[in-house]
C-alpha cells in the first residue's frame, strides 16, 4: 500500500502474523472444549464453562499480567517451557498466546452454539451404524456444524487483530517483535506528527476487520447451501 | 430364557419420573411387532435396545451374544451392538448424497463379520436406484424411510429395529413402502423389531406380537393369536381379528374381485393386484363377521364358511366368538343379545359370514413364507 512506511508496513504484517497463529493455535483446543460443553456432562463442567469465558468479563491487564506470572521468564509456567525451548515473553509468540487466550471464549461460544444445534438424533443414527465417537464427530458434527466454526475462528481472527491490553502488558510493545497493529496506533497518537500515520493505520484495521467479518458471511452462506442443496 | 439361535431376549427395566418401563420379551426369526398406543413405552423399548440410553436394571442378548447385563456390568456400546435402527424421521444425513448415507453404514461394517451385503441387492429391493446422487433434503418422505432401511441393512446388522417408519408418511406412502418392508422381511434374513401403533400395520407384518401396554408387557405371542383376542387390545378391541393365511386362487376382473382359497374355505375379496399362487395375509376385523346357525340363503354377502364355536368371552356388552373352521380360528363380535337369541354355546355349528367389503385391499399382506 502506498504511503506506509517501513515500521508501519512490519506491525501489519506482524498482526497478521500473531493473529493467524493465535487462531490456529487455538482451533483444536477450542474445538474440543466446545465439544465438550455442548455435548457432555460431566464434573467441573461448570468451571470449565468459566473459566473459558474469564477473559471475556476480566480487564485485559489483568489477563496480560496472568499470562505474565504463568509464561514469563520466571513464571510458574514460563521457566520450565523456556528449558525445552519455548519462550513467550517479549516475544511475538507471547503476542499470538496472548491473542489465543483473548479470543478463546468468542470461538468457543460459536462453535459451542453450532455444535448445540447439530442434531442429536444423526449422530445417535450415525453410532447405531457403527461409527465409533470420534467417526461421528468428524463425519456428522463436524461438517454440520462447520459455518459456526468458522464464524468462531473469523471472530477469533478479528478479536486477536484488535487486542491491545493484554498483549501490551505481556510482551509489551517492541518494535519489529511485538507491536502489533494497535500497539502501533497507540504509539503513534502518542509522539508528535503521528497522526497520518495513525489514521492510514486505522484505516487498515477497519478494512482487515471488514472484510474477516464478510469472509466469514461468505463461508457460513456457501457451507450452508452446500447442507441444504 | 432359552431363545432360538438368532432370538433376542430382552428384559429391561427403568424409571423415569412418574414414568416406569418394565418388560421382557423374546423375538424369533422374521418381524416382531411392539404393539402399543403412544406413551406405552414402544419407542423407549427401542432406544435402550439400540444402546442409546441405559436401563436401570437390563440384560439383551442376541443368541448367546450378550450386549448388556446390568447385573455383570457389560453394556456394549451402541455402535458395537450391530443393532441397526430406522426411526421415524429417517435421520439421513444431510451433507451426504443418497449414495454416501448408503455408504456410510457400508463403510463401518465391512469389517464385521458375516457375507457381505451387497448395495446393488438393497438398491434394487428398495427400488431407490433413481435416488443415488440425489441429496435426502429432495425426497420424499417414502423415498427417505426407504433409503433408511437400506443405510441399516447394509450396516450388516444382527438385529433391525424399526420405530414406527411409517407414522410420519400419509395412507399413500404407507402403501407406497408396505411391500418394501414385507420383502426386508422375507429376503433379508434380518430379525426385526417393528414398532407400530397402527393395528393394520401390524396384522399385515409381524409374526409375532408384543403388547405393551403403561411400561408392562400386557400380552406376547403369534400375531394372529393376538389380534384377534380384544381382551388382549383394550385400546384396540373394535379392531381386533382373525389372521388367515390365503392363497391367490382366481382373478375375476369382470367382477372387480379376486377369489382366494385358504384352510377355512375359500374367500371372495374386492381386487387385489396379485398373481395366481401368490401367498397373503388378510384380516377379517371381527367386527365385520356374522354368525348364522342354518346356511343362509338369499344373502348379498359372498364369504360363508362353515365350523364350530370353539369359545365365547363375554366383555361388557360385546361377546368375542371365536369360531373354528377347519383348523382356523375366526373372530366374531356380537352382543350379548345375538348370543342368547341364537342359543350360542362350544361345539354348535354354525356358519361365519363377512362381507367382500370388509376386506381392505391396501391392509392385505404378502408372503414369501410362513410367517
Amino acid at each position: 500500500m502506498p504511503g506506509l512506511t517501513p515500521d508501519e508496513w512490519t506491525a501489519v504484517a506482524l498482526s497478521l502474523r500473531v493473529a493467524s497463529v493465535g487462531m490456529l493455535a487455538s482451533l483444536l483446543p477450542g474445538l474440543a472444549v466446545a465439544w465438550l460443553l455442548a455435548r457432555r456432562d460431566f464434573p467441573g463442567r461448570a468451571l470449565l464453562d468459566g473459566l473459558v469465558h474469564l477473559p471475556l468479563i476480566l480487564p485485559p491487564v489483568v489477563t496480560g499480567y496472568l499470562l505474565l506470572l504463568a509464561f514469563g521468564r520466571k513464571g510458574i509456567l514460563g521457566g520450565w517451557l523456556s528449558e525445552i525451548g519455548i519462550v513467550f515473553a517479549f516475544r511475538w509468540t507471547g503476542a499470538a498466546l496472548a491473542c489465543a487466550v483473548m479470543g478463546f471464549p468468542l470461538m468457543v461460544r460459536a462453535m459451542r452454539l453450532s455444535i448445540e444445534a447439530v442434531d442429536r438424533g444423526l449422530e445417535q443414527a450415525a453410532a447405531s451404524l457403527g461409527a465409533p465417537p470420534l467417526a461421528v464427530f468428524l463425519t456428522v458434527t463436524l461438517p454440520l456444524s462447520l459455518p459456526g466454526i468458522l464464524a468462531g475462528a473469523v471472530l477469533a481472527f478479528a478479536k486477536a487483530m484488535g487486542e491491545f491490553g493484554a498483549t501490551i502488558t505481556f510482551v509489551s510493545n517492541i518494535p519489529g517483535e511485538t507491536q502489533t497493529l494497535p500497539s502501533a496506533i497507540y504509539t503513534l497518537t502518542q509522539v508528535p506528527g503521528g497522526e497520518g500515520g495513525a489514521l492510514r493505520l486505522t484505516l487498515i484495521s477497519v478494512g482487515l476487520s471488514m472484510g474477516a467479518l464478510l469472509a466469514s458471511e461468505w463461508l457460513a452462506r456457501r457451507v450452508g447451501r452446500r447442507l441444504a442443496a | 430364557m432359552s431363545v432360538a439361535a438368532d432370538g433376542v431376549a430382552v428384559s429391561l427395566a427403568r424409571r423415569l419420573g412418574a414414568f416406569s418401563l418394565d418388560v421382557a420379551f423374546t423375538t424369533g426369526p422374521g418381524l416382531t411387532a411392539l404393539f402399543g398406543r403412544s406413551g406405552s413405552g414402544k419407542t423407549s423399548v427401542i432406544g435402550l435396545m439400540a444402546g442409546l440410553g441405559r436401563p436401570d436394571r437390563g440384560r439383551i442378548a442376541i443368541g448367546d451374544e450378550v450386549l448388556l447385563d446390568t447385573a455383570r456390568g457389560i453394556d456394549v456400546p451402541v455402535h458395537r451392538r450391530r443393532i441397526a435402527t430406522v426411526f421415524q424421521e429417517a435421520r439421513l444425513l444431510p451433507h451426504l448424497t443418497v449414495r454416501g448415507n448408503l455408504g456410510y453404514g457400508r463403510f463401518f461394517a465391512r469389517r464385521r463379520p458375516g457375507p457381505a451385503v451387497s448395495t446393488g441387492t438393497v438398491v434394487e429391493m428398495l427400488g431407490i436406484g433413481h435416488l443415488l446422487e440425489r441429496r435426502p433434503a429432495g425426497l420424499s418422505g417414502g423415498e427417505r424411510q426407504r433409503v433408511a432401511i437400506g443405510r441399516a441393512l447394509l450396516a450388516k446388522p444382527r438385529l433391525l429395529l424399526m420405530d414406527e417408519p411409517l407414522a410420519a408418511l400419509d395412507e399413500a406412502r404407507k402403501a407406497e413402502i408396505l411391500p418394501y418392508i414385507e420383502r426386508l422381511r422375507d429376503e433379508a434374513g434380518v430379525p426385526i423389531v417393528y414398532v407400530s401403533h397402527a393395528v393394520a400395520e401390524v396384522a399385515r407384518l409381524a409374526g409375532t406380537v408384543v403388547v405393551l401396554e403403561e411400561g408392562r408387557v400386557a400380552a406376547a405371542g403369534p400375531a394372529g393369536l393376538i389380534l384377534r383376542r380384544a381382551d388382549l387390545l383394550p385400546a384396540h378391541a373394535g379392531e381386533a381379528g382373525a389372521l388367515l393365511d390365503m392363497v391367490v386362487a382366481a382373478q375375476d376382473p369382470a367382477g372387480g374381485l379376486t377369489h382366494l382359497s385358504g384352510a377355512a374355505g375359500p374367500l371372495v375379496v374386492p381386487h387385489l393386484a396379485r398373481p395366481p399362487g401368490a401367498r397373503v395375509r388378510v384380516r377379517v376385523p371381527a367386527r365385520d363377521v356374522l354368525v348364522a346357525t342354518q346356511a343362509p340363503a338369499g344373502l348379498s354377502a359372498r364369504n360363508v364358511l362353515p365350523g364350530r364355536i370353539a369359545a365365547l368371552d363375554a366383555r361388557g356388552p360385546a361377546v368375542m366368538v371365536e369360531i373354528d373352521c377347519n383348523g382356523v380360528t375366526l373372530a366374531a363380535r356380537l352382543t350379548g343379545a345375538s348370543v342368547l337369541a341364537l342359543g350360542l354355546a362350544p361345539g354348535l355349528p354354525v356358519f361365519a359370514v363377512i362381507k367382500s367389503v370388509a376386506f381392505d385391499p391396501t391392509e392385505v399382506g404378502s408372503r414369501a413364507v410362513e410367517i
